[in-house]
């Protein structure tokens, strides 16, 4: 019996030994199994059990286990520390140069004029407008006749307009689009619509004129609608769209086909009224311009102006997106350099 | 409109307003004040000398030595270098510390020797326009009329102690194209009252009837002509305050009778005409319209070929002058004239236009005839013009004036009442707030007792027809600032966009979302351009602008691809070579060779790649577009709109596209298959020619995708049995569509089937040149239960049978 403990001790000693000084995972692994495998060097003596007494038997068995555990644990300390070190290893090998530019997701633009139209169109639905669309190739009837400018017209020159025959020609306002609303409803009351789109005028082309420019006209037809609902529908859209802070100041003006006219200038967003040079030091900029519609394209577009009244506006998207983004030249909008494009990927602020 | 502010203090009281302020008051009463300019540009301490001797130089040819006197105890000796100075003159005198414009001092100078205590001026000197100068002040020193006292002040004699407020007029207003109409505005805006201008002729015993008769035989184009008739004028200046009036609105002064023409005509807005009576000869006067072949000369020395709606005044005969246009050489006023025929008549505005539009010819006339003249000014303004010729011309004016007129145009009513006011402008006015704004206005009216204005609308506002019009009137004085601001009222209205509108909105954000840039163009190309591809511009004569601004720009657009080839070139040339871009817009076709309708307007989306996919980065390769990245992004469209099931592609050979990588885009509709654009490379010979790399592109008609657009969710149960994937591989003759091949695998393998898809695409000299292996990954799955392995085997088996047996395949081990 003595034999066998010494034996157990012996090889505790040789194993712990051995142990100390292994080197890699794969001779640890290897010393596992000479010492602790199946047919390893602890199973070899234990096998000799069998030849002790009942008595001596729980003794040796103690001491084999304790041998077992003794080298159990050295092993799995080691092993620990292999792979400790081991991912160490491979977080270091894996490190990145994290300064380097990333792999962006494409992100192209909506160009300007259009996103500021979606926004102008947004901030109209949102006020419960609908949006309404016509040719761009118009009759001398809606462009100009039903909108209260007759042909003989002072305000009408054939040299303004891109004619094509006598009757037809590219549309010089949106303002037609209002005239086949009207006629679309039929003389029903509300009409709320916005009318956004391209209108051509003969113009020669320079930094702030162009031949082809966008427009967007809003018409409110009901039957009692005020002039100062327009006031209060300009200044609710004046300060949705260039912040609450936004005024707004109304000047008499003439259209043919509203009555009272008005300019609208829109408190300066730069310098907030104050004066600077996007507003030639005036604190306004001239935006829009509105007023109520005109009992003849009321007439003309099926309605009784003794029943119904309305009011009407509109805008150019180009003055306004140059003044929103501080474009130097109108033509940017139609050669369309990519330079130009890629510059308004940013959401709608 | 060039208003003096000092001529209009003439014909109202201006006191507390200064230029600025007046021009502010009338911009915020609409009549809009571009500019309010001062007329002295800058002259100070410059007085009127009289000029006591004049010698030469002693040293040289050129100079003058002069002793001037300008009211100070000795005369000032003043070198100066005009030919015409002269002993005797009054000159303008900028003496020692005096300033003329751009800031130049008056300094004590010795000029060759000889001290100069000063300069004499020239209308130039003193800031004066030099085009507006009579012939005679434009050259030397400016020679001032007898009459002013020595030492006066220079800014005073010239008037140009004064602002200009020019008017930037509606085409509703040209009331205010004379000083009186502006007058009237300044008077409603403050409420003070208006001065009217001296008019009354002193009579004489002769009648002009005796020597002058007039006759209109066109009657609808001329309603009025009178004329007066005045003898033994003498031609000479006008006096210097009507030339410094007239210098101030920007007209030249030329000889007292053509001055007091045009003073008066800015005074009152009424065009005048002197003639020359003795050159008129038959002492008549006939209006009518000029006959065929008539041809006159006019007071510029132009031959005019007359046309037959030309309104012309006659002598009987031959045409005096274009009616409110120009005065004909033949009857012209100049120095040896003493017998004047004058002119004030009413001529239709569309008339006049006519004429001064073929001439080419606007002047201060024929403007304000084509914007109507108040018709109750016409014997006014004949009356004050006559008076101020037996002024200041010694004019004998006859008795009488001889005159035709159609009956003057009923005075205009205008109804309105309170209620509709204030109901129309949201306000809360009261009777007396709104009497008190139509007197200021000077418009006569009555008052009913239920609150109706009956206003007599005054001739000069011809603008006012409707009730809408006053309510304007009395708006703007009242201030449209003071209008309140309020909420429509009723019920509230959904906004929404329509289904095309969310389409473009949707298509915008995928695209660009997908890197694509979107493009604007313009709507106008050139000819040749709009004849490029043809399957997609129509096959039609594009539409031609009668007056084009240039041949670039001379028609309608019938594809938008010419342009977005335009838009590549145009950053090709600036380097940007890699671009993947999109437009949405319209395209204009017509089956008519003269328009007589609307042509057909098409929503066309168009995309363009060129360059390289991504752009180059240090841990990617850079790879050209193909054909298959503009066909994946129509594809993604197509699936967003949920339509891709209807979308077919077959290949097509369009003129200017690639014949080997173009293909027709087909939708499947209810009418059967029906081809709505092309998607490929373009060709390669018009790249060359537009000098572009290989570029791809699409169009694609949208008013069939927003009819089939369908945006419901199907949604599907999640699988709960799990799928069997089968790959083959299969060598193909080169020529075999792979779409076709997949369309066989699906009819073949049937329901069980839930994806194919092509993984790889293999060509190689192992193959042979002819031929290409396709594989494809096959899965199988049931709804409703585990598929054996046996079945699946059993269908796999079938489709690689139907795929040797339909295109000769070869299964690739």
């Amino acid at each position: 019996m003595d034999g066998m403990k010494e034996r157990l001790e012996a090889l505790r000693t040789e194993a712990l030994g051995e142990l100390a000084t292994v080197a890699d995972p794969q001779q640890l692994n290897d010393l596992r199994v000479k010492y602790l495998g199946k047919k390893g060097a602890l199973t070899e003596i234990l096998r000799g059990m069998g030849a002790l007494s009942a008595e001596e038997r729980p003794v040796i068995g103690q001491v084999g286990n304790d041998v077992r555990a003794a080298i159990e644990a050295v092993i799995e300390a080691k092993q620990s520390a292999f792979q400790q070190a081991e991912t160490e290893n491979r977080l270091r090998a894996e490190t990145i140069d994290v300064t380097l530019p990333g792999s962006k997701l494409p992100a192209g633009a909506v160009h300007p004029l259009n996103k500021v139209a979606q926004e102008i169109e947004d901030i109209f639905i949102g006020l419960g407008y609908t949006i309404a669309e016509g040719p761009e190739v118009e009759t001398d009837y809606y462009n100009f006749e039903a909108l209260n400018l007759p042909k003989d017209h002072p305000a009408r020159d054939m040299q303004d307009s891109f004619y094509i025959t006598d009757e037809i020609l590219m549309r010089t306002q949106t303002s037609p689009v209002q005239v086949r609303t009207m006629k679309a409803m039929n003389g029903k009351t509300p009409v709320k619509v916005i009318c956004p789109g391209k209108v051509y005028r003969r113009d020669d082309d320079d930094a702030t004129h162009s031949f082809q420019f966008n427009q967007i006209e809003g018409l409110v037809i009901g039957p009692n609608i005020r002039m100062s609902d327009l006031k209060g529908t300009l200044l609710q859209f004046a300060q949705l769209m260039f912040g609450k802070q936004a005024q707004i100041r109304l000047r008499p003006s003439f259209f043919p086909f509203t009555e009272p006219s008005a300019e609208v200038d829109i408190s300066c967003a730069q310098c907030g009224g104050e004066g600077c040079r996007m507003c030639k030091h005036t604190g306004w900029l001239e935006i829009l311009g509105c007023g109520m519609v005109h009992p003849r394209v009321l007439e003309m577009g099926g309605y009784d102006p003794e029943q119904v009244s309305g009011f009407a506006f509109g805008m150019g998207v180009e003055r306004i997106a140059l003044l929103k983004y501080g474009i130097d030249d109108i033509r940017h909008f139609y050669t369309n350099d990519a330079r130009f494009l890629g510059q308004f990927v940013r959401m709608q602020g | 409109m060039n208003v003096s502010y000092r001529w209009l203090s003439e014909y109202i009281d201006l006191n507390g307003y200064t230029g600025e302020g007046l021009a502010e008051l009338m911009t915020s009463g609409g009549i809009e004040i571009d500019v309010v300019e001062s007329r002295n540009k800058g002259v100070t301490g410059v007085v009127v000398g009289r000029v006591v001797t004049r010698e030469k130089h002693p040293d040289a040819d050129k100079l003058s030595v002069c002793t001037v006197d300008v009211g100070g105890s000795e005369p000032l000796q003043i070198v100066c270098g005009a030919k015409n100075v002269a002993a005797g003159q009054l000159v303008p005198v900028a003496t020692v510390g005096a300033k003329l414009p751009g800031d130049f001092a008056i300094k004590r100078a010795k000029l060759r020797g000889v001290e100069s205590q000063g300069m004499i001026c020239s209308a130039k000197e003193l800031g004066l326009n030099e085009k507006l100068l009579p012939k005679e002040q434009q050259e030397g020193i400016l020679v001032l009329p007898e009459g002013l006292a020595v030492g006066q002040s220079i800014l005073e004699v010239l008037g140009i102690d004064d602002e200009v407020l020019e008017l930037d007029l509606t085409p509703n207003r040209s009331d205010c194209l004379s000083m009186l109409g502006v007058a009237y505005e300044v008077g409603a805006l403050t409420g003070r009252e208006v001065k009217l201008p001296n008019n009354r002729v002193t009579d004489t015993v002769e009648q002009a009837s005796d020597h002058l008769s007039v006759q209109i035989e066109a009657k609808e184009q001329c309603s009025h002509y009178a004329a007066r008739y005045i003898k033994g004028v003498k031609i000479g200046p006008s006096p210097q305050w009507m030339q410094n009036r007239l210098m101030a609105a920007g007209i030249r002064p030329i000889s007292n009778v053509v001055d007091i023409t045009n003073f008066v005509l800015l005074e009152y807005g009424q065009p005048l005409h002197a003639f020359d009576a003795d050159k008129v000869g038959s002492g008549r006067i006939v209006v009518r319209l000029a006959r065929e072949g008539e041809v006159m000369v006019t007071l510029d020395d132009q031959e005019r070929k007359l046309e037959p709606h030309t309104l012309v005044i006659t002598d009987g005969e031959k045409p005096i002058a274009l009616a409110g246009v120009m005065g004909g050489a033949n009857s012209e006023v100049d120095a040896s004239t003493v017998n004047i025929v004058l002119e004030s008549a009413r001529f239709d505005g569309g008339t006049v236009r006519k004429t001064s539009r073929q001439i080419g010819l606007r002047s201060e006339s024929s403007i304000r005839f084509e914007k109507g003249v108040d018709p109750s000014r016409v014997i006014p303004a004949l009356d004050r013009a006559a008076a101020l010729m037996a002024e200041y011309a010694s004019g004998l004016v006859l008795e009488g004036i001889v005159q035709e007129a159609a009956a003057a145009p009923a005075e205009r009513e205008v109804f309105v009442s309170l209620d509709k006011i204030n109901r129309y402008l949201g306000t809360d006015l009261s009777k007396l707030e709104v009497q008190t704004l139509l007197g200021r206005l000077h418009f006569p009216f009555e008052l009913s007792t239920d609150g109706v204005f009956t206003v007599k609308v005054p001739s000069r506002r011809g603008d006012i027809a409707y009730d809408v019009d006053l309510i304007e009137e009395v708006a703007r004085l009242y201030g449209y600032d003071n209008i309140p601001t309020t909420s429509i009222e009723g019920a509230t209205t959904p906004g929404a966009l329509t289904k095309p509108q969310a389409i473009r909105r949707e298509l915008r954000r995928r695209l660009t979302d997908a890197g694509l840039h979107e493009v604007i163009s313009y709507s106008f190309t050139h000819p040749d351009r709009a004849k490029l591809f043809p399957a997609l511009s129509g096959k039609v004569e594009p539409i031609r602008l009668s007056l084009p601004m240039s041949e670039d720009r001379s028609v309608l657009r019938t594809s938008l691809l010419p342009q977005m080839l335009e838009t590549a070139a145009y950053n090709r040339n600036r380097k940007n070579e890699d671009l993947s871009l999109f437009e949405i817009g319209s395209v204009f076709h017509t089956d008519e060779v003269e328009l007589t309708r609307l042509p057909q307007e098409k929503h066309r989306l168009a995309v363009l790649l060129t360059g390289i996919r991504t752009s180059t980065q240090w841990n990617r390769k850079s790879v050209p577009v193909d054909f298959y990245d503009i066909k994946g992004v129509l594809e993604t469209v197509v699936e967003v709109l949920g339509v891709s099931r209807l979308i077919s592609y077959e290949a097509a050979q369009p003129e200017h596209m690639h014949p080997g990588r173009t293909a027709a885009i087909v939708l499947q509709t209810e009418r059967g298959p029906v081809t709505i654009g092309y998607i490929g490379q373009v060709h390669p010979a018009l790249q060359l020619e537009q000098d572009l790399n290989d570029v791809y592109v699409l169009e694609v008609e949208l008013a069939p995708l927003y009819d089939e657009a369908n945006f419901a969710i199907e949604y599907k149960v999640l699988p709960r049995y799990p799928a069997i994937q089968r790959d083959i591989a299969v060598v193909l003759d080169r020529g075999v569509q792979v779409g076709k091949v997949i369309a066989e695998v699906r009819e073949t393998a049937g329901e069980l089937l839930e994806s194919v898809n092509v993984f790889d695409i293999y060509t190689g000299e192992k193959l042979g040149a002819e031929k290409k292996s396709v594989a494809l990954s096959l899965v199988y799955r049931h709804e409703a239960r585990t598929l054996t392995d046996e079945e699946v085997t059993e269908l796999h088996g079938r489709v690689v049978a139907k795929l040797e047996q339909s295109f000769a395949a070869e299964l690739r081990k």
